[in-house]
């Protein structure tokens, strides 16, 4: 007589493919999936409840500890949503523009190298792992360079820029880039080709267009269910709008889809980098607009008038108009967005983050839902989530 | 569309149920009674096409009356525009229908909004706490919740 009870058993916190401390409830009939319950909140640190007892630009380095594989973009993203409270997105100087774009395509291409890294290793691919964290290595060192850290760059000011590109950064990233497409190449060489990756991934935690909209997935995950949509173009941020490039679409809707689609968002990254570097000229990287802006390091250490400056700023912050404001970006995972309402003090007085992650994650289930548990690791790998942000 | 008719069709529509329509740094909120808030939100999907629930929250304004607005953020995929909603929610009375069944996004959100604004959704197919632990009590985002959590002294600052 057949065995009609399912087994429940823990994927996590622990396993090492859940990229953080996610744990899994998987209730399975036999080696089948039939119900996936995810867990979250192991790395809840209450950065939205932090946020409302700091003032705007004191709240900046919370983001970088969101998605921490792209902390530059989670900069982005509460920057933009803090310039355009105050009214001054437009003030923001061309190099500023420019220098963000360029690092936020360096850091999709950082976030992607770990997301492929990953979803390789975990599905069985050892050697791809080690050649994609070569190449992040060398963005890490682009990182340290302009902002003193390797992971939490907290770079990005609400007006402009912490400081400028070190002198000569512009040709190491140039040769780096250049680089880029044949590193490509290598891993796709390693991967496409190969009998148990294309087993082990096509087919695989498919998800259709409406449920996808529906469930709120965004990103490359999306793209690869053949919703043609990046707030890049849709809703230029930063001056995207003048750069040329593609939009990603695949049509599989399943895991070989998505591979596909955040391979060829690494090549189009590459193109708006060296766009940006054409782009780069000198000038002023912080807006013109004392009241917000903390005055350049030189004036703050050299003389009195500007030590009063930075001191005034840092103590008392700048006060926002009463209102509220979304401001969307899309991150190498998603849509994150930061939702701010200011009460005319100079601190926000909530800060809801829209997680691409959280959200990401929320459509696992149906993805794997009714396939073998083996599966689940190449759906976790696929959505690209990150629990520092899903937790926040 | 764009936003502008997608307000007017709301107000041609739901009349009474629009309580406000304001505008701030070209961002359109509309504030509606939280009643409606189902059928808002059907009609805004199925007859506007704001098909994709971007988020949804809830913020404490303490001290007012009413205390609480649940905001949604909607984006119609078609156009690419945005529009916020909010629902007034009351202190004594703060629950309200949930929207999972228009969009499945809410699911997870209105979760949050409960484990960490304590705001009830009526008929949420799983309501249970997201980030916090299971057995927690309170809500730590409400304002009256303190940072240092629950049974802990305020900081003093740095001791002499």
């Amino acid at each position: 007589m057949a065995n009609l009870e399912t087994m429940t058993i823990n994927m996590g916190p622990q396993h090492p493919s859940t990229h953080g401390v996610l744990q899994l409830v998987l209730e399975l009939d036999g080696e089948i999936v039939r119900k996936a319950t995810p867990h979250i909140g192991f790395l809840h640190r209450g950065v939205e409840k932090l946020a409302e007892h700091r003032t705007y630009h004191q709240v900046l380095p919370l983001t970088d500890r969101l998605d921490y594989l792209a902390p530059m973009h989670n900069n982005l993203g509460y920057v933009l949503a803090v310039e355009k409270l105050l009214g001054i997105t437009d003030a923001i100087p061309e190099r500023a523009q420019v220098v963000r774009v360029l690092l936020a395509e360096l850091t999709r291409l950082k976030s992607h190298l770990v997301w492929l890294a990953c979803h390789a290793l975990d599905i069985g691919a050892m050697t791809v792992f080690i050649y994609c964290f070569r190449e992040r290595e060398h963005i890490m060192n682009i990182y340290e360079k302009v902002s003193g850290a390797r992971m939490t760059s907290n770079y990005f000011r609400v007006g402009g820029l912490s400081a400028d590109l070190p002198a000569g950064l512009d040709q190491e990233i140039r040769t780096f880039v250049n680089s880029m497409p044949g590193h490509i190449n290598t891993y796709e060489g390693l991967l496409t080709g190969n009998k148990i990756w294309q087993k082990r991934i096509q087919g695989v935690g498919v998800i259709s267009a409406e449920d996808a909209i529906d469930l709120g997935v965004t990103g490359p995950s999306l793209r690869g269910s053949g919703v043609d949509w990046d707030l890049r173009r849709d809703q230029p941020y930063s001056g995207y709008e003048n750069y040329d490039f593609k939009v990603i679409v695949e049509e599989g809707c399943d895991t070989w889809a998505r591979y596909h689609a955040r391979l060829k968002e690494m090549r189009e990254s590459c193109k708006i980098i060296h766009q940006a570097l054409d782009k780069l000229k000198p000038g002023p990287i912080l807006a013109d607009a004392p009241k917000i802006v903390l005055p350049p390091k030189h004036d703050t250490v050299n003389t009195i008038e500007g030590l009063i400056h930075h001191f005034k700023i840092i103590t008392e912050g700048f006060k926002p108009e009463v209102g509220e404001v979304y401001v969307g970006v899309e991150n190498p995972k998603g849509e994150v967005g930061f939702y701010l309402v200011s009460d005319g003090s100079p601190r926000p007085y909530r800060m809801k983050i829209r997680p691409a992650s959280f959200i990401n994650l929320q459509a696992l289930p149906k993805m794997c839902e009714g396939s073998m548990i083996a599966d689940v690791v190449a759906v976790i790998g696929t959505l690209d989530i990150v629990l520092g942000e899903i937790d926040r | 569309m764009s936003v502008q008719s997608a307000v007017d069709k709301l107000k041609a529509k739901f009349g009474d149920t629009v309580l406000g329509i304001s505008e701030f740094r070209g961002e359109t909120t509309v504030v509606v009674k939280k009643e409606e808030i189902v059928a808002v939100c059907s009609f805004l999907k199925e007859d506007v096409g704001f098909n994709f629930l971007t988020d949804l929250c809830g913020v404490d304004y303490l001290g007012q009356a009413p205390r609480f607005m649940v905001v949604y953020q909607l984006y119609n995929i078609g156009t690419h525009t945005r529009l916020r909603i909010k629902a007034p929610v009351e202190e004594q009375d703060a629950h309200l229908d949930t929207v999972s069944g228009v969009w499945a996004t809410a699911n997870w959100l209105e979760r949050e909004c409960w484990d960490l604004m304590g705001i009830t959704f009526n008929n949420h197919p799983d309501p249970r706490r997201i980030l916090m632990p299971a057995d927690w009590e309170g809500h730590p985002l409400r304002k009256d919740y303190p940072l240092q959590g629950p049974d802990r002294e305020p900081y003093q600052g740095r001791l002499q």
